[in-house]
């Protein structure tokens, strides 16, 4: 059996970059191809990561996306600068959006991004301080790997 | 079927990419919301939007998307057929309105 799979990397983000928006979900995407994380677990990330992007693009001045993966579990944790968040339950309602009319007629701001993240992870926390900013942690579970604990990493 | 055969048979236009053709066209999906699409789409759709910024690009590139279909003529903005063409991810053009490409991208997959 080979070693204990311990990744971890953090990269940032730049608010109001739309013409970057996605790099940083396209670098999580390869490297998780990389370490051999299975394809649906890679398809879920990939959809909060995205998501998680464009939501430090749309409202914060920046932020950070942390890419932590082990063999039980895929981890991202995303940090912004921003205005924070009122209403946590408000705003993880499907629909709901605070997005300006020139982030909306791009096809973002339907009230699907956090809805989305909840939807594809397994686990997710929100904190958020007006006026300081807001930290989502997302886990995607290798049940696989947490079930059959024997198989080697690779599996993931 | 090979989306060079899709483009074929249904005329399309082949704005950027124009060396990634070979790939299989599985499904479709049509969509200007792109998380809609981020969430919903498949490996190996073929994605119908009238969306031409280059946010498309990279929800293509993630969802490995087998192409873009721009409908009613649009054409991708200059940074969008750029970042395209460097990742290869196919933009086509039809002069026709979604509805009318959808119906013939469906039947053309599905005989």
């Amino acid at each position: 059996m080979g070693e204990a799979l311990n990744f971890e990397r953090s990269f940032d983000v730049e608010g109001g970059s739309f013409q970057n928006a996605g790099t940083v979900s396209g670098q999580i995407k390869a490297i998780l191809k990389d370490l051999g994380v299975s394809t649906d677990i890679v398809r879920r990330v990939a959809i909060i990561c995205y998501e998680s992007e464009i939501n430090i693009v749309s409202y914060a001045k920046r932020g950070t996306i942390t890419l932590a993966v082990t063999d039980e579990a895929v981890k991202i944790e995303t940090k912004d600068e921003g205005p924070g968040i009122p209403d946590i339950e408000l705003a993880m309602k499907e629909g709901y959006s605070t997005a300006s009319a020139a982030v909306r007629e791009m096809g973002f701001g339907a009230g699907m991004g956090l809805a989305n993240m909840k939807k594809y992870s397994d686990h997710l926390i929100i904190t958020s301080e007006l006026g300081v900013g807001t930290c989502v942690k997302m886990m995607v579970m290798n049940f696989q790997k947490i079930l059959h604990p024997d198989l080697p990493p690779i599996t993931l | 079927m090979q989306l060079d055969e899709v483009i074929r048979t249904l005329g399309l236009a082949v704005s950027c990419a124009g060396s990634s053709l070979g790939r299989e066209v599985k499904g479709g999906y049509v969509g200007d919301l792109l998380s809609d699409v981020m969430a919903n789409s498949k490996e190996g759709d073929l994605w119908i939007t009238r969306q031409v910024h280059q946010n498309i690009v990279a929800v293509a590139s993630l969802k490995d998307l087998a192409g873009i279909v721009l409908i009613q003529g649009s054409e991708p903005a200059p940074d969008t057929a750029a970042k395209a063409n460097a990742e290869g991810i196919p933009i086509l053009v039809t002069d026709l309105p979604a509805f009318e490409i959808v119906g013939r991208i469906y039947k053309l997959i599905h005989p």
